[in-house]
């Protein structure tokens, strides 16, 4: 005799610990099996483009912040770019190097959040706490230089808001010297324990076609076994100046593009950008941190779609300009929001606790994805 | 102990309650506060930090400040919840893991009550945990509550079952389901101890030795899941479930579920140290014997039982401070497909040792 069930419906968050944020979960559960999951999103919207349309373009940059406030110096570098194309600016090589080393230390600071309340999603605590002390080194770095702990301001059209602190480079060397260690604690900690392995590996596998039809970018991406990175193929900046290699997931524990693979390709980023650091920071060159920009400039009419590799993936923005001092509109293609769409299929068929699993292997944000 | 205070008071109720409370205020609502602060510290210093600096001296104090909060806060029952299962859900859990401390022999003159079917009731009453359990979530009526009582339930009961085997095993190696004649049968030095295969000499001895150490890792184990610790804690697991079986209680109610949370790690890790690690025996004579003072011993015996209890409950916290938690299904693996042949096996070569 086969009992009468019933699917029901859990509504998982905003308010629940391990959303990252203020995500709405619409979960349709057949005991603990996941059959269906719809997200809802725009908890934290804030208008972000339609405010653009209303500022000039200098006046846009504290906004870029508050995206993916986990990584502000890649979102405020993004946007930066992308004005200089629209403008043909070149700005000093002083200025290029700086902006990649803060732009590497923010990808590391923001995959230790990644990493870190990765293991809080799984269940183990200890390891946030160590990713947020070290986090909190390169805010302390960031902070000296650029005056804040979250939302820098810091990289502007042209330039950067001032320049560095006197103690940037003895202190950034510092960290890469006492960080280098830390990332095999790590994985000793977390990333090589059984039963993490266990929670992790072969849930929610994203094949690469599948990875690629849904325009997935960033971390997410390489797990599935693309190479591909905007700093490699669509190089910017002055990133092909850089010795540095893309990691791919293996399937080292399972199938390429599972959860662990996803945690562990950021665990390889780290090493991968404080090599870029190392060779950047001896070749800081004297000069200016500001080129020749009026305080209101004018670029002429045209559109632009610039992208940059954020810790996430692909930020790209597409400005519109008419000519005159405010963009006629600013569209963010924000990495986080693309690859949540791939959610709702990761999960189908797993269990409750594997959601937590997979949402926290995607990394999203939400102030990135709602705007 | 009952007969000591039937003795002084010359009543027998008097005395019976007065043996039922003591082990209570004396010992574990004590405890209980100091184990509360204890987890933090051990957690703030695993985690590079400080924990509660602010109540007193290093802050000692924090836990009845908790407490304190705890009882001024409003008491909030859920419209929707079923009020009488609600209200009495806490009690249970609270009276059914508080009254195992009455067989536990603390030392040879400190026992709650020393009844001869000690450890059949341990199992019985600690079976009320999971009614309690399942009353708390089902009465809350919050689907997150649902879930994490249905898998506390479907886990405590699972996890019994190891735990009942080796608790049998114990029994016929050691002829008795009395706590106290338990550790009375492993006196004098820690070769006695059980985990080194019990006080009888001989080549029994030798080859029990593998097989206690791997009863006691099996009982260690599910122990740990039937107080609902991490790597089993996926009943309240904080990032799935919110907290689970009790996401809906606040106020003096949640800290009733906490207490007995700490109260449960204790109960077990004496249970442990009691059938495996000689209970409250000095691991080489006591102070008292040399001496020639004899009243000293029942306190060595006291020190000695709360340091064993003690470390396994540091164990406990170490643990859950370090591992991530097991999902549901690889949870039910490991109990069905592990742990109970492992000790059904057990049980089966200590059953032919003990024959012959």
């Amino acid at each position: 005799m086969a009992l009468k069930t019933e699917e029901m419906v859990l509504n998982m968050g905003p308010q629940h610990p391990s959303t990252h944020g203020v995500l709405r979960l619409e979960l349709k559960l057949e005991g603990e099996l996941v059959r269906d999951v719809k997200p809802h999103i725009g908890y934290l919207h804030r208008c972000f483009e339609k405010h653009c349309e209303a500022m000039n373009y200098h006046q846009i940059v504290p906004y870029t912040d508050r995206m993916d406030y986990l990584a502000s110096m890649s979102n405020n570098f993004g946007y930066a770019v992308a004005v200089e194309r629209l403008l043909g600016l070149e700005v000093p090589e002083r200025v290029e190097y700086i902006r990649v080393i803060v732009a590497e230390l923010q990808r590391i600071a923001s995959h230790l959040v990644a990493l870190g309340t990765y293991g809080v999603d799984i269940g183990a605590f200890t390891p946030f706490l160590y990713c947020f002390r070290d986090r909190e080194k390169i805010l302390t770095i960031f902070e000296e230089t650029s005056g804040a702990r979250l939302l820098y301001n810091y990289i502007w059209v042209g330039g950067l808001a001032q320049d560095i602190h006197p103690d940037f480079v003895r202190k950034t060397k510092e960290f890469i010297k006492y960080f280098r260690p830390q990332i095999e604690d790590l994985n000793n900690l977390l990333s090589y324990n059984k039963i993490f392995i266990e929670r992790t590996a072969n849930i929610g596998i994203l094949p690469k076609d599948t990875a690629i039809n849904y325009g997935i970018t960033g971390p997410v991406l390489r797990a599935s076994g693309v190479k591909w990175d905007l700093r490699k193929n669509d190089p910017y900046s002055i990133y092909n100046k850089f010795d540095f290699n893309i990691p791919v997931g293996e399937g080292k524990m399972g199938t390429v593009g599972d959860s662990w693979d996803r945690y562990y390709v950021r665990i390889l980023e780290l090493e991968e950008s404080l090599k870029i650091i190392e060779q950047a920071i001896d070749g800081i060159p004297e000069g200016d941190v500001k080129a020749a920009v009026p305080r209101r400039v004018k670029p002429p009419k045209a559109t632009i779609y610039s992208r940059t590799e954020n810790p996430k993936g692909e930020l790209g923005y597409f400005i519109i300009s008419d000519g005159t001092a405010n963009p006629f509109r600013v569209k963010v293609r924000a990495p986080s929001f693309v690859n949540m769409e791939v959610f709702g299929e990761l999960c189908k068929g797993h269990l409750v606790a594997d959601v937590i699993t997979i949402l926290g292997s995607l990394d999203i944000v939400l102030g990135e994805i709602d705007r | 102990m009952y007969e000591f205070l039937q003795n002084i008071t010359g009543n027998q109720i008097v005395a019976y309650f007065i043996a039922a409370a003591l082990p209570l205020f004396l010992f574990i609502l004590p405890y209980a506060l100091l184990a509360v602060l204890a987890e933090r510290k051990v957690s703030a210093h695993m985690q590079d930090r400080l924990g509660p600096m602010r109540v007193g001296y290093h802050g000692i104090l924090q836990t009845l400040a908790d407490i304190l909060k705890l009882i001024q806060k409003e008491d909030i029952i859920p419209a929707a919840a079923d009020k009488k299962l609600f209200i009495s859900a806490p009690y249970l859990i609270f009276m059914s893991s508080f009254a195992v401390f009455a067989v536990i022999p603390f030392s040879s003159f400190f026992i709650g009550s020393s009844i001869d079917i000690g450890l059949f009731y341990i199992i019985a009453i600690s079976g009320f945990v999971v009614a309690g359990i399942l009353m708390g979530s089902w009465a809350s009526n919050n689907k997150y509550s649902l879930l994490g009582g249905m898998r506390s339930a479907a886990q405590i009961v699972s996890y019994e079952i190891p735990t009942a085997i080796i608790v049998l095993t114990m029994v016929m190696l050691t002829g008795s389901l009395n706590l106290k004649t338990i550790t009375e049968q492993q006196t004098d030095f820690f070769w006695n101890w059980n985990i080194f295969g019990g006080a009888d000499a001989g080549i029994s001895k030798i080859v029990l030795i593998p097989l206690m150490i791997a009863a006691f890792i099996i009982i260690f184990i599910s122990m740990l899941a039937e107080v609902n610790r991490t790597p089993f804690d996926i009943a309240e697991a904080e990032s799935e479930l919110v907290s689970g079986f009790h996401t809906e209680y606040s106020g003096m109610r949640f800290a009733m579920f906490f207490l007995a949370e700490y109260a449960n790690m204790l109960a077990v890790s004496l249970i442990i140290s009691a059938l495996f690690f000689g209970g409250y025996n000095s691991p080489f004579g006591y102070l008292g014997n040399s001496l020639g003072v004899h009243w000293l011993i029942p306190i060595e015996q006291i020190f000695w039982f709360t340091l064993k209890g003690i470390t396994f409950v540091f164990l406990q916290m170490v643990l859950r401070w370090t591992l991530p938690r097991l999902r549901v299904d690889q949870l039910m693996t490991v109990c069905w497909k592990y742990l109970i042949p492992y000790s059904v096996a057990i049980l089966l070569i200590v059953g032919f040792i003990t024959v012959l």
